[in-house]
């Protein structure tokens, strides 16, 4: 039986990005103890069976992707579960592309390219709003 | 045609990349206009294809050897050419999406689509471009920006 605090419970995450050099670099860089990969896809639309199918509790999401787009595909994941924190990681460095992404569901915005520090930082106040 | 300033933009989201990936500043030589619809490939290409606000194509060129040493101070153990194909792609997409921050959010990008070993087959939308010489380390790539 786990003694850990409710709050210290493993979170799975979801890695959702075109690039393959992108998703193993996140998947790498990310220090955060409680975060375990389930998966990895390639655009919108292997995410939500992804997402389908191991139920992530956080997301990093894309927003350029063949097939389905992030943020439609932001929305349909909200759909499925209302709960899902996902951080955005993303070129598009204008402002409104990041209200739009949080209008319709992400939590937070990470601009590419990023330093490990600061993917983990910006997973680290993702995961304090859980 | 593109401003002054516009360049700027893509100037700043060469050496933004570069610092932010690697920890390595690049340096950027003085851009240059081509006038003859060739500005050159290296090895390998990421293309971005751009629309509404602005219509045209955003390239970064650059050949193997920058590539692979690109993805090794990114941690990355696998080089392969399909690797090398992803990161050519993604630095031309990040540049292109970096410079929303200045041209707003109706300056539309494609997905990349990547040109390798054929330099030929590298080709602009329209006859003038300019050039944004990269050096980094001791290789030469380029950023190419061809905006109606």
């Amino acid at each position: 039986m786990s003694n850990r605090a409710p709050g210290e419970q493993p979170l799975k995450l979801m890695i959702v990005d075109d690039s393959n050099i992108i998703r193993r670099r996140i998947e790498r860089s990310q220090q955060i103890a409680r975060l375990q990969v389930v998966g990895a896809a390639s655009n919108g639309r292997e995410a939500v069976e992804l997402f389908r199918r191991t139920r992530p509790d956080v997301v990093t999401m894309d927003l350029t992707m063949p097939e389905m787009d992030g943020v439609e595909c932001v929305e349909q994941l909200v759909a499925l579960n209302a709960n899902v924190l996902i951080l955005v990681v993303s070129a598009l460095a204008d402002k409104a592309t990041a209200v739009e992404a949080i209008e319709r569901g992400a939590n937070g915005f990470l601009c590419k390219p990023f330093t490990d520090r600061q993917l983990n930082d910006a997973l680290a106040e993702l995961l304090s709003e859980a | 045609m593109l401003k002054e300033a516009e360049i700027r933009t893509f100037v700043r989201g060469v050496t933004h990349y570069f610092e932010t990936s690697t920890q390595q500043a690049a340096s950027v030589g003085s851009p240059y206009i081509v006038m003859d619809g060739k500005p050159g490939a290296y090895d390998y290409t990421g293309i971005i294809g751009i629309s509404g606000a602005r219509e045209g194509i955003v390239y970064f060129t650059a050949p193997r050897g920058m590539l692979t040493v690109l993805l090794m101070r990114m941690q990355e153990t696998d080089t392969s050419d399909a690797n090398i194909m992803d990161l050519v792609g993604e630095v031309a997409n990040t540049i292109s999406g970096n410079a929303r921050r200045d041209f707003g959010q109706h300056f539309a990008i494609s997905v990349p689509t990547v040109v390798a070993h054929d330099a030929e087959k590298v080709t602009t939308p329209h006859v003038r471009s300019f050039v944004i010489p990269i050096n980094w380390r001791t290789h030469s790539a380029k950023l190419v920006v061809c905006l109606e």
